[in-house]
């Protein structure tokens, strides 16, 4: 780390003996039964703090219209949401609200004007296709949600599959077309603003944030976190981030993805950071800008993204005066070593790999401010945060050092979640022998560093976002000339995993490339570009089980060139 | 031959990646990667399109965000191909 200024946290070993989660509750001025909302510390405790002049944050959007907003002006802007929601639209704690729109500052600030007012927020990623808006719409009875113009079309486009939905709220609305039966206009930067309001009074247990994540099998799952999870987010920001009071913070992860929430929001406004926020497209050259403009000194960002980077290589690089970075992290999948050594090349110091996920609500492996870097690893638990490998069949943790197994997490840890909202069924299947079951298989070596080695089931991590298969498969077989799908994660050098579908083809249909980008852009319209198949392979057959379930690991083992594994259950030889 | 090559490419990036309510203006020259228009993975949907309408191979080495940055970007990367 490239740094002058002391890291707040003591030295790996010495930390581990100290710590505990109750120096975030004395930080925060928190005990246990207090009222707690995740928008008041963001906001109202910093400006009693004396920083409501301090800038919380500086915009930059695609035409390189900057915008910048203090703690205060925060303040009174989620004050002017929650009071909107609550008093206007008579909206009710406990009822979500949706936040679907592009990394705008109505995104951050509705964040915690929604939290404010005591409903639940549910942020989904702005380039979801219309079937992937609704699965989520519906399984979460979503009241209201905030969206923009551009995207306005696709809600329009399944409003009569979600009676729930009651509120289109546009945040951008010109005036240049009528809006329609439901649609109200929020226009932030002219709306009143509210210096006083009456937050909601939220308790530990209190819902709070329903990100969406996707498994091996059915319909993506509302992970469900509740107001404390604050405690963890805001120590584990400060110790791992290590952002101190004149830092100038870039978290480049959306806030549709829990990095963007807890890490975007949470982590940054509770620890008073400013923070610097691009809503544009990746390109090297205006990342690198962005960096040098805004003097950034700690930024967060995803290996898919530094991989982008590497391949640009360093000659852009030193165009620009990026002397202001002093801490680096990364999040989302492994960070490959030679990832790693690039960035100390490149930037003069290394990225920090961070290890977490939607259900941990925060980071819980990780690479700390001022500990030995093994490129490669993920680090160390963090403390307060008991971390190990189960056996994969009987959950007992394996001892043995370099012996591979599932990671595994003591429950307990304040921003654990506490359900998948209407599928408490799953989300007790994921503890196993008192311990939470993450479904990544890792193995621990004699220093206590950490090792990925991969999933544990189906679901494809492309750049550094999960994607279920199910999703995928189910929406390929919406298309006219798909019998039968199946879904994998495919290497891929940037992206760690891109998907890959096989296609059977219904009588009639002939495969050509034509109809290989038709069915592409058929899912990338439905669902997502994320989940949009890179590669389509038409296939005779699929291998099946005896029972007629698909054998996608068959196929990924095919793929990846590793050793299919038994295949006695398989219907016919491959 | 330039100019139609570029509205139909022009016309395939509006219908294929603008949702109905966008009203963006998007030109020859409108940044289609970094303008946030077509994204990294919808790049490939892309590079499909231009492989299978004009019968060529456009190597993983040569699709790079800077060559899709626009509409006469790609119309540079198509004349190494023999596509005008």
């Amino acid at each position: 780390m490239k740094s002058e200024i002391t890291p707040f946290m003591k030295p790996y070993e010495e930390e581990l003996k100290s710590f505990s989660f109750d120096i975030s509750k004395k930080e925060l001025g928190y005990k246990d039964g207090d009222i707690i909302n995740i928008g008041k510390y963001c906001t109202d405790r910093i400006c009693r703090m004396g920083k409501g002049d301090k800038l919380a944050l500086i915009w930059e959007g695609f035409s390189g219209e900057e915008k910048r907003y203090t703690f205060n002006d925060m303040r009174q802007l989620t004050n002017s949401i929650a009071k909107f929601l609550r008093d206007d639209l008579g909206i009710k704690p406990g009822e979500r609200v949706c936040m679907f729109l592009d990394k705008v500052p109505e995104l951050y600030f509705g964040f915690l004007g929604v939290l404010k007012m005591g409903a639940i927020v549910q942020p989904l990623f702005s380039a979801f296709g219309p079937e992937s808006l609704l699965t989520r719409l519906q399984d979460a009875t979503t009241t209201a949600i905030f969206t923009q113009k551009k995207h306005l079309p696709k809600v329009r486009n399944i409003l009569k599959d979600v009676p729930s939905l009651k509120h289109i709220i546009v945040v951008d609305d010109d005036g240049s077309k009528p809006l329609k039966e439901n649609e109200v206009a929020f226009n932030m930067d002219k709306v009143e603003r509210v210096d006083s309001f009456d937050i909601f009074p939220s308790t530990a247990e209190t819902p709070s944030v329903l990100h969406y994540t996707s498994g091996t099998t059915g319909k993506p799952k509302g992970a469900q976190h509740v107001h404390y999870s604050i405690i963890s987010q805001y120590i584990t920001a400060k110790y791992v981030l290590d952002i101190h009071d004149e830092d100038i913070y870039w978290c480049t992860a959306d806030p549709g993805w829990v990095t963007g929430t807890s890490y975007g929001i949470i982590g940054a406004w509770s620890n008073a950071a400013t923070q610097c926020v691009l809503d544009a497209g990746f390109k090297a050259e205006t990342w690198y800008k962005f960096i040098e403009k805004n003097k950034i000194t700690i930024w967060y960002s995803a290996p898919t993204a530094i991989r982008a980077l590497m391949k640009e290589g360093t000659e852009v690089v030193k165009k620009f005066d990026l002397s202001s970075l002093r801490h680096l992290a990364s999040v989302g999948e492994p960070l490959n070593a030679e990832a790693v050594l690039w960035s100390q090349e490149a930037f003069g110091m290394m990225f920090h790999d961070t290890f977490w996920q939607t259900e941990t609500g925060c980071i819980v492996v990780s690479n700390y401010p001022g500990m030995k870097i093994k490129p490669g690893s993920m680090g160390k638990p963090f403390p307060g945060i008991e971390v190990t490998v189960v056996d994969l069949k009987t959950s007992v943790p394996i001892e043995k050092k370099g012996v591979v197994g599932m990671i595994a997490i003591k429950p307990g840890w304040p921003s654990m979640i506490r359900t998948y909202w209407n599928n408490e069924t799953t989300y007790k299947s994921k503890f196993q022998n008192g311990w939470y079951l993450c479904g990544d298989r890792a193995s621990i070596d004699e220093d206590g560093y950490f090792w990925f080695v991969g999933r544990d089931d189906d679901v494809i991590n492309t750049g550094g976002h999960l994607v279920g298969p199910f999703e995928i498969e189910s929406a390929l077989l919406e298309h006219p000339a798909v019998a039968e799908s199946a879904a994998i994660g495919k290497p891929d050098p940037i992206n760690m995993e891109v998907v890959k579908a096989f296609i059977t083809l219904k009588p009639g249909f002939e495969q050509s490339k034509m109809l290989e980008l038709e069915i592409m852009n058929f899912v990338r319209k439905k669902l997502s570009a994320l989940a949009m198949p890179q590669e389509i392979e038409f296939v005779d057959s699929l291998p099946k089980t005896r029972s007629g379930k698909i054998m996608r690991r068959v196929l990924k083992a095919k793929e990846w060139g590793e050793e299919i594994g038994d295949t006695s259950t398989l219907e016919n030889d491959m | 031959m330039a100019e139609q090559l570029k509205d139909v490419i022009l016309e395939y990036v509006r219908n294929e990646y603008l949702e109905d309510g966008d009203d963006r203006e998007v030109n020859y020259d409108t940044p289609l990667i970094s303008g946030g228009i077509v994204d990294s993975f919808s790049m490939v949907s892309l590079k499909v399109f231009l492989e299978t309408k004009y019968n060529i191979q456009i190597p993983d080495a040569k699709a790079t965000p800077e060559a899709f940055d626009s509409v006469n970007n790609i119309v540079t990367l198509l004349k190494e191909f023999g596509v005008e």
